[in-house]
């Protein structure tokens, strides 16, 4: 057997500049065992839930992450209406879409641009985020917000996009695609970047189940289960199919992300051609009392709220399981029998939010 | 469309015995939860085909559980959380830290388990 030792990986590392920390038990150049050590920067969001009151817990809950912030507020807002049974109007439905959606799309390119820093392909990081500035400015243009943009309330949304606006976005997202196929080309095809990714931190459709592993990282690896598929807001009216692919290697992760983008363009034309006119709030009276478990398709996977309540404004728990906290056994696994020098692409691909993970 | 969910509640004992028999009928392990109101809450979620199932045990601040980490791997992580949380006492998880997980200055558990000793906490 060859000598072990132990490399230790974050909580501040070139590749991800956010504190997760890995002991990672080499024996030459394979890592033999990874053992993750998070908890950093721990919020204590969740315990916020005592001292705030039920309406406006929202606003602490978008605050979780600054990416999927978005929808972090739409998890929770859904929950507490669900218990509250409050039937928000059709169009705020597809107006949530249409901002989840535009989250999925600027979260996917993020990412993108952050995998080619990471293989040290710079202009190509440069180009992704060079796109991704067009998703804020609609952000900027129909909530005022470019990383925060409360415009999700217990009720419905509190503002709307007219007609002429939601034109312009599609628009925006018809140039936008064309660039974007020049970009995501270089992903697929190009030999420097395959050899990166190909074959690389591979996950079997069985481990990815029995590790729990969720979102791109799961439908890498074959399972095609995606939580926009419970019908939760305008989905139930979009038609769409959860993106699979079945080699479960960093290369597949990264094709689904792609993938995703272009489906999260189709939803986003789909909500722009039906949305229907009318209120975009549904007014409630009283205190939400009950429990209830709801489930999202967040970019990093399926997220999870769960609201306690008990007939007051304060409620008695909000517990959030965010996508990379259960993804995180799944880095561990493919991590197992890896080199050293593709440990960053295998953090990566997970897309780790340690933000999100310390809520 | 709001789906329905149904949460049975289940002893201490039979925890590990539901966690062999969803694991044999595929399911996936999705989340634990802990909530505290005079004994814990813990709530066990599993997922086959969207469909989602909860298991609930009551348990005492001094009683011990069985980790079901050796059986759904990805439970060592929740598992750990709930004790540095709420200071749940939880037997053979697959990856303990014993306390450490979050690396914050103020000392685990987190949340005190009973008024007297939250106002004592405060003072």
């Amino acid at each position: 057997m060859s000598k072990r030792s132990i490399v230790p990986f974050g909580p501040q590392h070139p590749v991800l500049p956010e504190p997760i920390h890995l002991d990672l038990v080499l024996e030459d150049e394979k890592v033999v065992e990874a053992i993750p050590s998070i908890g950093f920067v721990h919020r204590g969001l969740e315990k916020l839930v005592e001292k705030k009151e039920f309406t406006e817990y929202v606003y602490v809950a978008e605050r979780i992450c600054g990416i999927c912030s978005f929808m972090h507020g739409m998890g929770y807002c859904q929950a507490v209406e669900n218990i509250m049974g409050i039937r928000i109007p059709e169009r705020a439905e597809y107006l949530r879409t249409l901002w989840a959606e535009l989250s999925r799309i600027h979260s996917h390119l993020l990412w993108l641009g952050l995998l080619a820093d990471a293989f040290g392909f710079e202009s190509l990081f440069m180009h992704c985020w060079k796109l991704r500035e067009q998703i804020l400015d609609i952000f900027e243009a129909t909530t005022g917000g470019r990383v925060i943009f409360s415009v999700c309330k217990i009720g419905g949304v509190r503002k709307d996009i007219d007609q002429d606006t939601l034109k312009g976005i599609v628009t925006v997202l018809d140039k936008m695609q064309k660039e974007l196929k020049e970009l995501t080309d270089v992903f697929i095809e190009d030999y420097s970047v395959k050899h990166r990714l190909v074959g690389v931190g591979v996950l079997s459709k069985q481990e990815a189940h029995d590790v729990g592993a969720v979102g791109p990282m799961m439908r890498a690896s074959g399972i095609a289960q995606d939580m926009r598929m419970l019908g939760y807001a305008a989905y139930k009216y979009l038609d769409f199919e959860p993106v699979v692919e079945t080699d479960g290697d960093c290369y597949a992760r990264t094709l689904v992300r792609i993938r995703e983008i272009y489906q999260s363009m189709d939803l986003i034309r789909q909500c722009a051609a039906r949305m229907p006119e009318g209120e975009i709030e549904e007014k409630f009276k009283g205190m939400p009392a009950g429990e209830r478990y709801e489930r999202l398709e967040q970019p990093r996977g399926e997220v999870i709220y769960y609201v306690k309540a008990n007939g007051t404004k304060f409620l008695d728990r909000v517990r959030v399981r965010t996508p990379t906290f259960a993804n995180v056994p799944a880095l561990l696994k493919v991590l197992q029998g890896c080199d050293l020098a593709d440990v960053p692409m295998m953090v990566l691909t997970i897309d780790p939010c340690i933000s999100c993970t310390e809520r | 469309m709001v789906d329905k969910q149904t949460i049975t509640e289940v002893q201490v004992d039979e925890l590990v015995d539901k966690a062999v028999l969803m694991k044999g009928q595929g399911y996936r392990l999705v989340q634990i939860s802990c909530t505290y109101k005079e004994r814990f809450e813990i709530t066990y979620s599993f997922d086959k085909d969207y469909e989602l199932v909860h298991y609930r045990i009551y348990a005492g601040r001094d009683e011990e559980i069985l980790s079901i980490s050796q059986i759904f791997f990805s439970a060592f992580l929740y598992e750990n959380e709930m004790k540095d949380l709420f200071g749940v006492r939880i037997k053979n998880i697959a990856i303990d830290y014993e306390g450490g997980l979050y690396r914050v200055a103020k000392k685990t558990p987190f949340a005190p388990q009973d008024k007297e000793e939250e106002e004592a906490k405060n003072v």
